[in-house]
């Protein structure tokens, strides 16, 4: 499939004039899933594991068939292992309370990388403050990568905890999590994956990896907002309690005390979002007919011709790593001597939309010495007439402001 | 806004880049730090009150040219000035950015300050443009421990 054919899916980008740079935050959506949703209100709304009549059955299994279909996706061995959530951040939230508070002792630790998004940051720091465990960090080199021995130094017999982002939403670095999990599971660790920043652009596979917990949002791979995953090992879910008590996830309530439904059940209390987990299935469909070669082939063109363009600006600074296969569709920017809202707020006067700002990711900014970047991020339907539009828009900006820079 | 001309002028452009009120105060009476967590810009502000009057104010920090902008005007506009005269520059100013005044004479006690009146049509950049402005409010507020 061509780019061109793939743009013509987005209703969004035939209506509107813009150069959506800004997939890293949500990506824009496609016919496909917006039918989906259309016709689940259409055709087979009800209210799923609740009515014995046939619409309710008909709306349990397409949201079952959907969990399953989600299950194929990142090869999970058991369909009960994908648990629906609101986004990645409740993902997090659940295997923090649910597993890091139980099971955390005073002077465990919890190692994260320093390039975690607050999502799998904030969560932490209250549970090992809670647990009176360490929360220890595993720093980047220059070239913006985590390297082996900073693996090896900071996972020890004490960490009883990983979390790691697959791809960085501020660097783009790819992190090799095949590797820390390895290592970590030496050493007796659970490990955390968010593959939030990944799983639009590469086959994620739980198996291969050997994830303990692997989560994503619906919202950055094509689907709605509102939907969110949460893929853990069966045997580690089993031994979980609940994160949200509610409808659907009992088994007998009694005045005084309640049982719990087994997995997936038991971690999705009240009415699920149906419409989301319906538009991500949708999302996946339709990433599969695309297919992550050619995904990958797409992104790989226009982003390499973005950092060559970008590259011969002097004035601007990159932050991404050197090595070119480390590297995903997330560069992160600035003009020196100008702030980046400054140059967000430039761009979008020439229709151009970037991010700007900390990318909720503060402790690895403070270490980078800076409080904010510009983040131009991609996806399959960005062309290198968007980057000629990026590169046209910075040289505005740094126009306006050159003369007032001190250098 | 489809050109940012009007709002990257050049008085806005030299009091960001170059502001002669950026340094620190010897004797302040008082300061106070403001924040917009979301996009990390960070002033500090210092005042020196005489009686009745800010006799002198200075700021240090970091942040977009808005806010930078926007701080060192206001204190352009603001010195010299009684708190009463400061309460209702600052009330001005910020219902300007609402775009709440119909009357445009109203604005006129702004002085420089009315440069930023083309932000309100920039809804990102409002609370740059507000930032300072809110600090004085709230250290105006408090201005009986500014003695």
């Amino acid at each position: 499939m061509k780019v061109e054919d793939i743009i013509k899916d987005f209703p969004i980008l035939q209506n509107r004039k813009e150069t959506y740079l800004d997939s890293g935050a949500t990506t824009q959506k496609p016919y496909q899933v917006l039918n989906a949703i259309d016709n689940y209100y259409k055709s087979y709304n009800a209210n799923p594991h609740r009515g014995a009549y046939s619409l309710s059955i008909e709306a349990t299994e397409k949201y079952e068939e959907t969990r399953a279909k989600i299950a194929k996706f990142i090869n999970a061995k058991h369909s009960e292992e994908i648990i629906f959530s609101k986004n990645a951040t409740e993902s997090l939230n659940l295997i923090a309370y649910s597993y890091g508070m139980e099971n955390l002792q005073a002077d465990d630790e919890v190692v994260l990388s320093i390039m975690e998004h607050h999502s799998n940051l904030v969560p932490w720091q209250k549970v090992t403050k809670c647990a009176k465990s360490n929360l220890k960090y595993m720093y980047i080199n220059e070239e913006y990568e985590i390297s082996d021995e900073e693996i090896e130094n900071k996972i020890t017999n004490k960490t009883k905890i990983v979390g790691i982002a697959h791809v960085s939403n501020v660097l783009g670095t790819i992190n090799n999590v095949k590797k820390i999990i390895k290592y970590a599971h030496k050493k007796g660790a659970v490990v955390i994956v968010d593959a939030s920043q990944s799983i639009p652009h590469m086959k994620i596979d739980v198996q291969d990896l050997d994830a303990d917990f692997l989560v994503f949002s619906g919202h950055k791979m094509l689907a709605p907002m509102g939907i969110g995953v949460l893929y853990g090992k069966r045997e580690i879910l089993n031994k979980m309690t609940p994160f949200l008590m509610g409808g659907d996830m009992i088994e007998y309530v009694y005045e005084q005390n309640t049982t719990y439904a087994p997995l997936p059940n038991k971690f999705e209390a009240g009415t699920q979002n149906i419409e989301g987990v319906i538009g991500l299935g949708a999302a996946i469909d339709y990433i599969e007919k695309i297919g992550y070669d050619t995904i990958q082939e797409i992104e790989n063109e226009v982003v390499s011709y973005a950092i060559e363009e970008l590259s011969k600006l002097d004035y601007i600074k990159l932050y991404i790593t050197p090595n070119k296969e480390n590297h995903s569709g997330v560069i992160s920017f600035n003009i020196n001597g100008v702030h980046p809202h400054d140059v967000a707020s430039i761009l979008d006067a020439e229709k151009v939309c970037v991010r700007s700002g900390n990318h909720c990711a503060q402790p690895l900014l403070r270490l980078l010495g800076i409080d904010s970047t510009c983040r131009a991020s991609f996806y399959i339907y960005n062309t290198k007439e968007d980057v000629d539009n990026l590169i046209k828009a910075l040289k505005k900006a740094y126009e306006m402001f050159k003369k007032y820079i001190k250098s | 806004m489809d050109d940012l001309t009007d709002v990257y002028n050049e008085i806005i452009m030299e009091h960001s880049m170059n502001s002669y009120n950026k340094k620190c105060l010897e004797c302040a009476s008082c300061c106070k730090m403001g924040h917009n967590p979301n996009c990390g810009d960070e002033i500090k502000l210092e005042l020196k009150m005489n009686g009745n009057v800010i006799e002198d104010m200075a700021f240090s920090g970091h942040g977009c040219a808005i806010s930078q902008a926007s701080t060192s005007i206001m204190i352009d506009t603001l010195k010299g000035k009684t708190i009463k005269e400061a309460k209702e520059i600052i009330e001005t100013f910020i219902a300007m950015i609402k775009r709440e005044i119909t009357d445009e004479a109203e604005l006129e006690k702004l002085e420089d300050a009315i440069v930023f009146k083309n932000i309100s049509h920039m809804p990102a950049r409002v609370k740059c443009a507000l930032l300072a402005w809110h600090t004085i409010e709230d250290m105006l507020e408090e201005s009986n421990s500014c003695k």
